[in-house]
């Protein structure tokens, strides 16, 4: 970034075009979602699934696929999408790095090598059997790194959480790569995992994902005074009066609930949480009251669209919302970061 | 300016010199150690004078096809790889002034993984040609990559960017190839995925040999104009720097050296990404120095390749399981202990 560039960054737009823009994003993810209810593997006529939402009969079997696969699913969507694009906002926020994703703290590594643990070690071969451990080792990860990025007189630096945060992560996955090298039963059931997908979640998954995933959107989507202040550095968040060991750590917390209940859900979802905020970022300016609904708004529909297309694409298998994401999102993404002139952090 | 000023800017300068001859002295001193032990040490343990003779072609049989058929040619691969992927990390991490930007982050590393894994899941390849296509994946990518960010010019932001896009992309592309392949070659296709010295032999380190040669050389000169381009775009212009030339430059010595590597051994895991910031901590610099960071990138290797061998008992391991248990939690005992101002970040 050179500091021409810098000088010329985009003004963020007024405030009565973002509010527009962002309920168009509102109304544009409403379509989604209801995309991704009507479309699927068997086809079902519109005028059926609206019948299944309003006038449920639970004798058709119709309204059954509706009910207990599709709706959860999309809501599973929904939800991990918005938890990734928030959590990945907040995370390149406070480590100042657009280079980091909810990954960086060590989550998706703690995450990984739990779950591995469980399919390994305790047998447990059901997806919401492995969604607890899946959590358990995020919160793990998230706290060592914390504690070991924070040592030291500085304090926990963006680059010191940043470093630490790869560095388990690359401890962490030398783990779970040894387990899965000598286990390769375990191995079988994990590369199913670690693609990322919707495929398969139930309303039991989302029943347990729900509650955290609820306080981590609430207590994300306050932090935006916080962000702005970390992300212009320690001196001047202290200026403006912020406590910012304080602020840090809720916000890691922010993080950890958001990306270690939507990881344990879908698995690693690596995409959305490191490109979406650069989304965000591009449209609203540098002003994270702005960046953090539209990276909420933004997350989700790159997901659901991307696990609609996976439907269709390879019918009647699928290809897994991960995938989809990540292939269809990249494109878009560099289209995006070459067409415009960037926002820094 | 001022004759004591100079005096005082050429002292400082002398002790830096100073600090990483006598690091890159030490660290020498350490890989041969480690390079000796690897050779000397195993189920056939050799002794000194016997490993001294097999050099000079005058030891007994068993020793010289120990030493020269098995263990010369893995030591000397895991040094050669080690040091390539030491010396790509820092070159990355130097020219786009971030620590988190090694070729396995923005993209190089996973265009090699992508089609070496399309190569060994979707072709049935084995041996030089996975090789091959690790080395094409590199290229590829990087090309991809760079000409997207090509905008009148190469922002090194942009360049990140668009290189974590482009890897997220094929990252998926590979868990995607893992999922569809029958368990047996997925289980082989992670092994070349964590990295690995087992196919190790003479025949191919000869091609590795050649190209090092040419580009570690090569990777010194260019690293000389870093200085330069890390004041900013602008600043280096304003010396008379050719920016755009050197970039490339020192771009192309990054990838070739990261793609030759990989080729050889795999993409072993995190070397490139843990070798500079240990590097610049030993050095005490704020930046990591090119030769200790290769040689550090070496040294980890080595160790790990010499602990997955020896000390899991019974059970042998690739030597990327191990890079991230050895350099990892090394690399996090430095951040915690660096409390200086200007150190730890």
């Amino acid at each position: 970034m050179s500091t021409v560039e810098a000088a010329t960054r985009i003004p963020g737009r007024r405030r009565p075009a973002l509010v527009a823009s962002l309920f168009g994003l509102g109304a544009l993810l409403a379509l989604v979602v209801l995309l991704s209810i009507v479309v699927g593997t068997k086809g079902l006529p519109l005028g059926t699934v609206l019948d299944a939402l309003l006038r449920f009969d639970p004798a058709n079997p119709d309204h059954l696929i509706v009910r207990q696969l599709r709706v959860p699913r999309t809501v599973a969507g929904l939800l991990v999408g918005a938890a990734l694009g928030l959590a990945g906002t907040v995370i390149q926020g406070v480590t100042r790095n657009p280079l980091a994703d909810p990954g960086i703290l060590g989550i998706n590594a703690g995450a990984a090598l739990c779950v591995v643990l469980g399919i390994s070690v305790f047998g447990i071969a059901s997806l919401s059997g492995y969604v607890w451990f899946g959590l358990a080792g995020a919160a793990i990860a998230a706290v060592l790194v914390y504690a070991v990025g924070s040592l030291g007189r500085g304090g926990a630096t963006p680059l010191k959480l940043a470093l630490a945060g790869a560095a388990l992560t690359a401890a962490l996955g030398s783990f779970t790569n040894a387990i899965l090298l000598t286990d390769t039963v375990a191995f079988d059931q994990f590369r199913f995992w670690q693609v990322g997908a919707l495929t398969g979640r139930d309303a039991t998954i989302v029943a347990q994902g729900l509650p955290f995933l609820l306080a981590g959107v609430a207590l994300a989507l306050g932090l935006g005074r916080v962000l702005n202040g970390l992300s212009l550095g320690a001196d001047v968040a202290r200026a403006w009066g912020q406590n910012v060991v304080a602020n840090r750590i809720v916000s890691a917390v922010a993080v950890v609930v958001l990306c270690g209940a939507a990881t344990a859900m879908a698995g690693p979802i690596g995409f959305l949480g490191l490109t979406v905020p650069h989304i965000a970022r591009m449209i609203t300016g540098p002003d994270y009251r702005w960046i953090l609904p539209y990276a909420m708004v933004l997350a989700p529909i790159l997901l659901l669209v991307a696990d609609v297309l996976g439907r269709i694409v390879a019918r009647p298998a699928e290809v897994q919302a991960g995938i989809v994401t990540a292939v269809i999102g990249a494109p878009v993404f560099v289209a995006l970061v070459r067409r415009r002139k960037l926002a820094t952090l | 300016m001022t004759g004591p000023a100079v005096q005082v800017i050429a002292r400082a300068r002398g002790r830096e010199t100073a600090r990483v001859r006598v690091v890159s002295a030490g660290l020498a001193l350490a890989v041969l150690g480690v390079f000796t032990a690897g050779i000397a040490y195993g189920d056939f343990t050799i002794g000194v004078p016997d490993l001294l003779g097999s050099l000079v072609g005058s030891a007994p049989g068993p020793v010289e096809f120990v030493v020269h058929r098995l263990r010369l040619p893995r030591a000397l691969t895991g040094l050669l790889v080690g040091f390539a992927f030491g010396l790509a990390g820092a070159i990355f991490q130097r020219l786009l002034r971030n620590p988190l930007a090694s070729p396995d982050v923005i993209g190089v590393t996973s265009g090699a993984s992508a089609i070496a894994m399309l190569s060994i899941l979707v072709l049935g390849a084995t041996g030089a040609v996975v090789s091959f296509a690790a080395l094409l994946g590199a290229v590829l990518a990087a090309s991809v990559i760079y000409l997207l960010s090509w905008r009148g010019g190469i922002s090194g932001y942009r360049l990140v960017l668009i290189g974590i896009g482009i890897g997220a992309a094929l990252t998926s592309i590979v868990s995607f190839l893992l999922t569809r392949a029958g368990i047996n070659e997925a289980a082989r296709a992670l092994v070349w995925l964590t990295g690995s010295l087992y196919g190790s032999s003479w025949e191919r380190i000869v091609p590795l040999v050649a190209f090092l040669v040419v580009l570690v050389p090569a990777a010194f000169l260019v690293s000389r104009m870093l200085p330069g381009l890390q004041l900013g775009d602008d600043q280096a212009r304003g010396l008379g720097l050719p920016v755009e030339r050197a970039r490339l430059g020192l771009l192309l010595t990054g990838v070739a050296l990261a793609g030759v590597a990989t080729a050889s051994a795999g993409p072993v895991a995190f070397v490139a990404f843990v070798s500079g910031p240990i590097a610049a901590r030993l050095v005490g610099g704020a930046r990591a120095a090119l030769l200790p960071s290769a040689l550090v990138g070496a040294l980890v290797t080595l160790t790990a390749d010499f602990v997955a061998q020896h000390l899991f008992g019974g059970q042998q391991f690739p030597v990327g399981v191990v890079t991230g248990v050895v350099g990892a939690p090394y690399l996090l005992w430095l951040l915690a202990m660096t409390n200086r101002a200007g150190r730890g970040g």
